[in-house]
């Protein structure tokens, strides 16, 4: 925290509060939980054009009313944020907003997320005075995935400033001017760039709309965990959006220490893609010659009973959760097998110039770093099965395997939520969840360990393997089976270094920074980041 | 031939005296008349002094707002720590104001030495003349002018061997209004759309190109070189104590002889009109004068005695803005005079700010509506309304440019609205 001589203290609508010189007052009165409606600011966005006019407030000694977004708060200074002024021009802002506005919340996508729509209903003003044709903009496309509707934005420029100071790709413009503004892409470019997708997540009402989400879901319909993004080593928090236990959407969550405000559109695919592929919804025992199903009973006594400590080889995925990876390990340890491998696909890397430690990274799995904590290597290709040997094979570390990949193995365990071509040789087949179906830690490229929740329902009896496998270690005699996550967190942390003052509980929401060097782990919510 | 709106009047001319005279357009036709006396004697003083006359001398902004010259440019850094940049906004776009354009046709190098002297004093090291995007003919002017003071050693690289350089650059804009408010004016000098940005940051902290600038209007920079070479006393000869100096009139509308003229501040708004300008042509009565360019409040015919001076101008309910009084006769129908007013204002608000993006265009739908005989009694309520909203809610001030007007119309002339309402 900073010295005293730093601080200063106002008073915002009765109540003191004590900030640091340079705060403006709309961060103030944020502060002392005051909310003050605003558009064209967004905390994440550095350029502050205070052209929206919604946070006006009253400042005692200021002959105007003054834009809080960029207002300096001052020693002693008195605002008022809902005087009568204050809210009078801030009704009229809405009533201003409205005139040409379609209405058309009944079938916009925004609805129940919109500010627009909250500020007006929270004017409220039921009739309009306008009493002129309205202008009809229609909608255009300003990316290949996302829809322009003309008629409902506000001119904000969020967008517009979104791809200049953050992207620093000058993709969009205003076109036209007065009430006839509206925003386009610059003559003669494309809106193409990678992290396009977040003018859709500042746009503050239902103008831009990624075109895959137009017309799938309700704002109200849809439930919202928080997740970490598998799409690369980065690890950006992110918000599943859910409707029937389907991912329609995935949103950045706010992380100052990883992502910021913002993510990838790479991101923003992949977990909706996992939506449709084939899943093992039950556990497949080859007792006769064919798999077939069995209870988790059967199955684990049926694995159990055969799995005998040899030679053998294993592949692992580094889209496994931290638990799984370890409880995989002990198995492993239990077997006699060294050395489990993971393959990682690698992409192009990309910068977010505005935040550069936001970049999409080229390993595109979030956890290689734990899975190389955990015990496991890099390897670039699959490892030979020795005819005979032992085979287990996790996640999506059959990927793109030969179909006939482990035909020659002696025992064939495959635990994993799909069931690529090489699985239908298993001797058993243990169904998983997928990340969004489960709780669990990754690690980020820096060695910061993140906590991802659960959006969606299982299929099936699909378990989070770390359970299952817990279980088939304590049948064995190995350790003690686990049905809570802490549990299992608390277990692994105990055994692997750098995870050990680590609690689940303390990871929060924020994560923290491996222990290593006899460092001590940087808490949540108290991140070097969070200081700026 | 002459120039065509020279009158009778003894007055004393200062910026105007060779308005009409081809040769004062050229370098040497200049010199003859006694141009650049005042650079070399300014290149011998320093900054400050240069400030200071400037500040005695009472000169103040002749772009509207009457802020005293002297001041503004005691703003800008006394320690240049990079560049410092002046722009002279050329960026005449007030309805009825045609009084730079003027300067810019006749005297170019009576500007291009106003702003070298400005410069000095601000130790500015480039000077952008923005010129309004429809004077093509104009900006050419000035351009071959500033080509010729290129030549000659006026502009450029060590001023008249003085080892002072500066720079001038005439820069034509594309063709908005809001371009001439300073800020607007800076950011589409950048590249950009002629957008005003919220101060802070002044222009004397960080303006053009981030860097400290002053803007000055054409007419204050012109008047610069002769306060240096006569004096801050000699100045004051014209005007009144608190608004010296002599003012190129714009005179438009229903008068005998439209036109620009110079005249000293002080003067009765009802002598410009009636004795300079000859009041109306057939002798129709005078229902309403718009006394500095469209964006100021409305006067009637009865408001006229009242001193033509900033503070002369404000006491009488209005402002001496631009000095461009648009005068209207007795068969003028407020309403779609108004209308028009608002529908210019409508088409060249920039559109950053809600209450202008929007108020203007309603403002003059509204208007159209009560012209056409749609109006309702509730729309002269919602003008008010209108004209409370859009004053003093913007980053920049073209919202209140239109209120000006409509609020004083609808205060003056009521009955003509309710008369079209009723209809």
């Amino acid at each position: 925290m900073s010295d005293a001589a730093n601080q200063i203290t106002l008073t915002i609508d009765g109540v003191d509060v004590k900030v640091e010189a340079g705060t403006t007052v709309l961060q103030a009165a944020e502060r002392a939980g005051i909310v003050v409606p605003h558009y064209c600011y967004h905390p994440g966005i550095p350029s502050r054009p205070a052209q929206c006019r919604m946070c006006l407030v009253e400042i005692e000694g200021q002959p105007k009313l003054q834009p809080s977004c960029v207002f300096p708060a001052g020693d002693g200074m008195v605002v008022h944020t809902a005087s009568e002024t204050a809210e009078t021009a801030r009704k009229s802002v809405i009533e201003f907003l409205l005139l040409n506005h379609p209405l058309d919340c009944p079938i916009c996508d925004a609805a129940g997320q919109c500010m627009l729509q909250d500020y007006a209903f929270e004017t409220g003003q039921l009739r309009s005075r306008y009493a002129e044709a309205k202008l009809v903009l229609g909608r255009d496309r300003v990316a290949d995935d996302i829809l322009y509707f003309g008629d409902r934005c506000i001119i904000c420029t969020r967008c517009v400033r979104f791809m200049e100071d953050i992207a620093g790709d000058n993709a969009l413009v205003v076109a036209q001017r007065g009430h006839k503004a509206y925003i386009d892409t610059f003559p003669g470019k494309d809106l193409d760039h990678a992290f396009r997708g977040n003018i859709v997540d500042v746009c503050p009402v239902g103008a831009l709309v990624h075109e895959d989400f137009v017309f799938k879901a309700r704002a109200w319909d849809m439930d919202s965990s928080a997740g970490i993004c598998p799409g690369c080593s980065t690890g950006c928090n992110i918000d599943i959006n859910v409707k029937e236990n389907r991912i329609v959407r995935t949103k950045p969550r706010l992380n100052p220490d990883v992502n910021s405000y913002w993510m990838c559109d790479h991101g923003r695919r992949c977990l909706v893609a996992t939506n449709l592929r084939e899943r093992a919804e039950a556990p497949m025992i080859r007792a006769a010659g064919e798999l077939e199903p069995a209870s988790w009973n059967e199955s684990i006594e049926w694995v159990a009973e055969r799995l005998v400590s040899g030679p053998g080889v294993s592949v692992v995925s580094a889209g496994l959760s931290n638990e799984t990876l370890f409880y995989s390990h002990l198995l492993l340890e239990w077997l006699g097998i060294a050395g489990g491998a993971f393959r990682v696909e690698t992409g192009e890397e990309i910068e977010l110039k505005g935040f550069p430690k936001l970049k999409l990274r080229a390993e595109r799995a979030p956890n290689g770093k734990g899975a190389e904590l955990l015990g496991f290597r890099r390897t670039d290709s699959l490892p030979e099965v020795p005819d005979g040997a032992t085979l287990v094979a996790l996640g999506d570390g059959l990927e793109g395997a030969p179909a006939e990949y482990g035909a020659n193995a002696g025992f064939f365990l495959y635990i994993g939520s799909h069931l690529p071509a090489a699985a239908h040789n298993a001797t058993a087949i243990l169904p998983a969840t997928t990340v969004p179906e489960m709780e669990g830690t990754f690690v980020n490229f820096e060695g910061r360990v993140q906590r991802f929740h659960r959006a969606l329902r299982p299929p099936g009896v699909a378990r989070p393997a770390w359970m299952f496998l817990s279980r088939l270690l304590e049948r064995l005699g190995a350790g003690q089976g686990v049905l809570d996550i802490r549990a299992a967190f608390a277990a692994m942390a105990a055994e692997t270094p750098g995870l050990q003052d680590l609690t689940w509980g303390g990871l929060g929401l924020r994560g923290a920074l491996l222990n290593g060097d006899g460092q001590p782990a940087v808490a949540a919510g108290e991140g070097a980041a969070w200081k700026r | 031939m002459g120039y065509p709106y020279s009158h009778d009047l003894e007055t004393n001319t200062l910026l105007s005296r060779h308005f009409g005279d081809v040769e004062a357009r050229s370098l040497d036709g200049w010199k003859k008349l006694g141009g650049y006396a005042s650079l070399p004697k300014a290149l011998e003083m320093d900054p400050a002094q240069i400030v200071e006359l400037v500040k005695e001398s009472g000169l103040r902004g002749r772009g509207g707002a009457g802020f005293p010259t002297g001041v503004k440019w005691s703003f800008m850094p006394k320690e240049p720590n990079g560049p410092h940049y002046l722009c002279c906004n050329a960026d005449e776009s007030e309805p009825g104001a045609f009084k730079d354009r003027e300067i810019l046709r006749w005297v170019p190098h009576l500007l291009i030495e106003g702003c070298l002297i400005a410069a000095r004093a601000i130790r500015a090291e480039h000077v952008y003349i923005y010129v309004r995007g429809e004077f093509f003919p104009f900006s050419a002017i000035l351009r071959d002018a500033v080509v010729e003071a290129y030549e000659a050693g006026y502009v450029g690289a060590d001023i008249l061997g003085s080892g002072w350089s500066c720079d001038v650059t005439v820069h034509l804009g594309a063709g908005a209004y809001i371009a001439g408010e300073e800020t607007g004016l800076m950011s589409s000098l950048m590249g950009g759309r002629a957008e005003p940005w919220i101060k802070p940051p002044f222009p004397a902290q960080s303006g053009a190109f981030g860097r400290p600038t002053t803007v000055n209007n054409v007419e204050t920079l012109a008047a610069v070189p002769m306060i240096v070479s006569e004096g801050a006393a000699w100045y004051r000869q014209w005007g009144t104590e608190k608004s010296p100096g002599t003012k190129l009139w714009c005179c438009s509308g229903h008068l005998a002889r439209p036109g620009t003229y110079e005249l000293p501040l002080g003067m009765p708004l009802k002598d410009v009109i009636y004795e300079v300008c000859g009041g109306t042509p057939d002798g129709k009565a005078i229902k309403a004068v718009i006394p500095g360019g469209s964006s100021t409040p409305m006067l009637k015919a009865d408001e006229l005695d009242c001193e033509t001076t900033y503070e002369g101008m404000a006491a009488a309910g209005s402002a001496l803005g631009t000095a461009s009084p648009i005068v209207m006769n007795e068969d003028t129908r407020i309403v779609p005079a108004m209308r028009r007013i608002a529908q210019f204002y409508a088409h060249e608000s920039c559109g950053q700010c809600v209450q202008c993006r929007e108020g203007t265009s309603w403002t003059a739908k509204i208007l159209q509506r009560i012209e056409e005989g749609g109006g309702t009694p509730e729309d002269i309520d919602t003008l008010y309304h209108l004209c409370e909203q859009m004053t003093g809610r913007t980053i920049c001030p073209l919202a209140d440019s239109v209120v000006f007007p409509l609020r004083s119309s609808l205060d003056k002339f009521r009955d003509e609205y309710e008369a079209l309402i009723k209809r």
